[in-house]
């Protein structure tokens, strides 16, 4: 990916990058110090950070070179997919035999993060940028990754970096490794069969799905049972409804639920009910994904992200289904929003606590934030897309391309409802009064009162 | 320095076989330690793993504690998490009435069914090991299995219950049917249990009282009733105890299903969510696992009160 790609545009990311700097910079100063301390022996071996960028040298030069040195590896990339090309981009860094990874299965690390930080940790973990990183960040369980990001310089674009970033003290905390866009999922065969265009706006679409109805398609898959999915058709309208900004008001508590804003949101998001699978909350996402699939689909299209429909095209019994996939961006509804933001969690790793001279771990980090790591990763697992500009994408597929041209053009990365917000909120609150809404639209007026009630009490400490 | 002492004398004792004033001390001691160690060390256990983490709970239900860093940060807010729980939580109520049906459920259909299953089974029918093995197996498996299992059979789209109907009910989304879609599930598996129970009691029942009962010119239902039934009296309460706790600890099935949710709530998995989960709620899911505790208890005084009560009468 050539430099200026990414999100370069003017507007709020702008402001908050240039504060970024000059904290960076304040931070980069006292960090340099404890490596200078750290680093008092060997020589100049060179750093784990390789390739890619020219700035790698001058920076890691700067950071007095690294020597490897025992580091521990906390991984929640249990599945075999991520597990072995997880594996295969630490087999190519260059003290590679020295990272002990110690792997952990995905939902039990991301519930027993608090005590297994709080604990024994190792020394790099993985985990989430956004608000689930502040709040580790702001516990005092993580390490500021400065110096890393002094080596991956402005090759990373800057909304990623931003939500890499504390707010609280503008330190960074996360190293970004890959990540896997959400769009609107459909099959190019079944699109050109049936001569349908792809939506550009919200009355495109719902025409679209009106004609896929008369032609006996259930115009939008949709599997709720697993209590994640449907977050993601929710962020979209509302960020496409009431912008980016609003959005992540709305996420860290600071707008109402009652508010006028949200009430058309779920307007919009009712209206759009009918076009959808009924009875959502009984099923998984998996059967939701299937359904587009295979010689007579029951649905047309199907909201979703690159990594679980790259693993379900791959899983279903249709010939092809990878290369017959594709997807669009969510369609337009309010023109003042567009389609700016999209929805690309990321996935990264982190310092655990008290690791600031671990300069060992800090190389490992450097060289997972580069292209190195993350084309050997991609390779492996190719349902992602590098964070890194310099990643090769002359080897992704049509998807992978879709989904590089789609964040280019997009001004925000928003993360996901469930790293975007408080945790207890997402799992307690909005899990249980969306499946409400889901079964019963209706009560829109209760629910939204339950949940600003509840997001009063759970964001008051 | 006690016990050196008393050492001491054992060995005195033990040279001196005929001092009988100090072979007297001597049973004393060896009985204290015989009762040291047979009680207190399991009361020390129970009170340390039991009352001492039950009360822990009770204070915490007081606080708001995000789990993260020491004690220093509980913060006490007295019964607010409470008020919370019964107000504004809208799976509480659900969760409460899921796990009171499921006792109900269990009891009133698993129980009946066991007993006839393991009484048709006494009666050495042609192939009944093969019956056996094959009610008790769901025993065997883990209630996380079962989930998975009944999951493929309830699926909406690709399950073999709508595929063999040609139907098309949404058996795990419809809040309406879920509950007890999962709860046939429950009673397939605690069936088996509860027929093994009562298959080793009628074992267990004297044959000679049968004969006694025949003799006497009961129909094989009054020798039932009358003579055997009464007679399983300590399996009968052993059922009872498990099937309660079995009804509330309730959790893996609905857990593999869809996380306890969407009508599916129950107060294990509340507690889960608030506690051990990424919620980290500690002060609020402990004030649900007061709750649990005090709902569980109620079962317990008014089953263990009768029963003491009956053992004194008699």
């Amino acid at each position: 990916m050539p430099k200026e790609s990414g999100m370069n545009e003017p507007g709020k990311s702008l402001s908050r990058r240039s504060l970024l700097k000059g904290a960076g910079a304040a931070a980069a100063g006292v960090s340099f110090a404890s490596v200078l301390a750290a680093c008092s022996s060997d020589g100049d071996t060179s750093t784990g950070g390789t390739g890619g960028s020219s700035d790698t040298t001058t920076a890691s030069e700067g950071s007095g070179g690294g020597n490897g040195g025992e580091v521990s590896f906390g991984s929640n990339f249990s599945d075999t997919v991520p597990k072995e090309a997880l594996q295969k981009s630490i087999d190519g860094y260059e003290f590679g035999d020295e990272v002990k990874v110690n792997t952990i299965e995905r939902q039990a690390y991301q519930e027993n993060i608090n005590s297994y930080l709080q604990g024994n940790p190792d020394d790099v973990f993985s985990w989430f940028p956004g608000f689930r990183m502040r709040a580790l960040a702001d516990e005092g369980l993580a390490t500021p990754v400065n110096d890393v990001w002094d080596i991956l310089g402005d090759d990373v674009a800057p909304g990623i970096k931003a939500t890499c970033s504390s707010i609280s003290d503008s330190n960074q905390y996360l190293v970004p490794y890959y990540f896997y866009p959400w769009g609107v999922f459909y099959r190019k065969s079944v699109f050109e069969d049936r001569n349908y265009t792809v939506p550009e706006t919200l009355d495109q679409w719902v025409s679209l799905a009106d004609k896929m109805k008369s032609d006996g398609l259930t115009p939008i898959a949709f599997g709720a049972a697993d209590g994640w999915p449907q977050m993601g058709t929710f962020d979209y309208i509302n960020m496409r409804v009431n912008g980016y900004d609003f959005h992540q008001s709305l996420m860290i508590g600071e707008e109402s639920w009652e508010s006028s804003e949200v009430r058309e949101t779920f307007k919009v998001w009712t209206d759009l009910l009918p076009l959808h699978q009924d009875g959502p909350t009984g099923r998984t996402w998996q059967e939701a994904a299937q359904s587009i699939f295979g010689d007579e689909p029951e649905c047309g299209m199907y909201v979703l992200n690159t990594l679980g429909m790259g693993q379900q095209a791959a899983e279903s019994d249709q010939e092809g289904a990878l290369e017959d996939l594709d997807f669009f961006a969510f369609p337009e509804i309010n023109p003042e929003h567009g389609r700016k933001a999209v929805e690309a969690p990321i996935d990264g790793f982190m310092l655990s606590k008290d690791q600031a001279d671990n300069q060992a771990a800090k190389d490992l980090l450097a060289y997972l934030g580069q292209p190195e790591a993350q084309d050997l990763y991609i390779s492996a697992d190719p349902s992602n897309l590098g964070t890194h500009d310099g990643t090769d994408t002359s080897v992704y597929n049509a998807l992978q391309q879709k989904a590089v041209e789609i964040i280019k053009t997009s001004e925000n990365v928003s993360q996901f409802l469930d790293r975007d917000s408080k945790p207890a909120f997402v799992s307690e609150v909005v899990i249980p009064q969306f499946g409400e809404f889901l079964s019963n639209p209706g009560n829109i007026d209760s629910i939204l009162k339950n949940m600003e009630a509840q997001k009063v009490e759970i964001f008051s400490n | 320095m006690k016990s050196s002492a008393t050492k001491l004398t054992d060995s005195d004792d033990l040279m001196t076989p005929k001092a009988a004033p100090v072979r007297r001390s001597r049973r004393r001691a060896s009985d204290r330690l015989s009762l040291i160690s047979m009680v207190g060390f399991p009361a020390f256990l129970h009170i340390g793993l039991v009352w001492i983490p039950a009360l822990l709970s009770v204070i915490l239900s007081f606080t708001r504690w995000n789990g993260i860093g020491g004690v220093d940060n509980i913060e006490f807010v007295g019964i607010d998490n409470y008020k919370s729980i019964t107000t504004i939580n809208t799976e509480f109520v659900p969760a409460l009435t899921n796990n009171v049906l499921w006792l109900v459920v269990l009891m009133a259909v698993s129980t009946p069914l066991g007993l006839l299953l393991a009484v048709l089974l006494d009666k050495n029918l042609k192939g009944g090991r093969f019956y056996q093995s094959a009610l008790y197996m769901p025993v065997m498996l883990s209630l996380a299995v079962v989930g998975f299992i009944w999951e493929l059979i309830y699926s909406r789209e690709t399950g073999v219950i709508n595929a063999a109907l040609g139907s098309d009910v949404d058996w795990l989304g419809n809040q309406s049917i879920n509950i007890w879609a999962i709860l046939v599930a429950a009673i397939w598996r605690h069936t088996g249990y509860v027929m093994i129970l009562y298959l080793a009691g009628l074992k267990g029942v004297d044959k000679s009282l049968k004969e006694a009962a025949a003799i006497d010119g009961a129909s094989s239902w009054q020798a039932f009733r009358d003579v055997v039934f009464p007679v399983m009296k300590p399996v009968n309460i052993v059922i009872l105890v498990i099937t309660t706790i079995e009804s509330l600890r309730a959790f893996d099935i609905v857990d593999v299903i869809n996380g306890g949710r969407f009508g599916l709530e129950l107060i294990s998995v509340l507690i889960t969510r608030n506690v051990g989960g990424a919620a980290s709620r500690v002060g609020y899911g402990s004030a649900l696992a007061v709750i649990l505790m005090v709902v569980s208890l109620v079962p317990i005084i008014s089953f263990l009160s009768t029963n003491l009560r009956k053992e004194q009468a008699s």
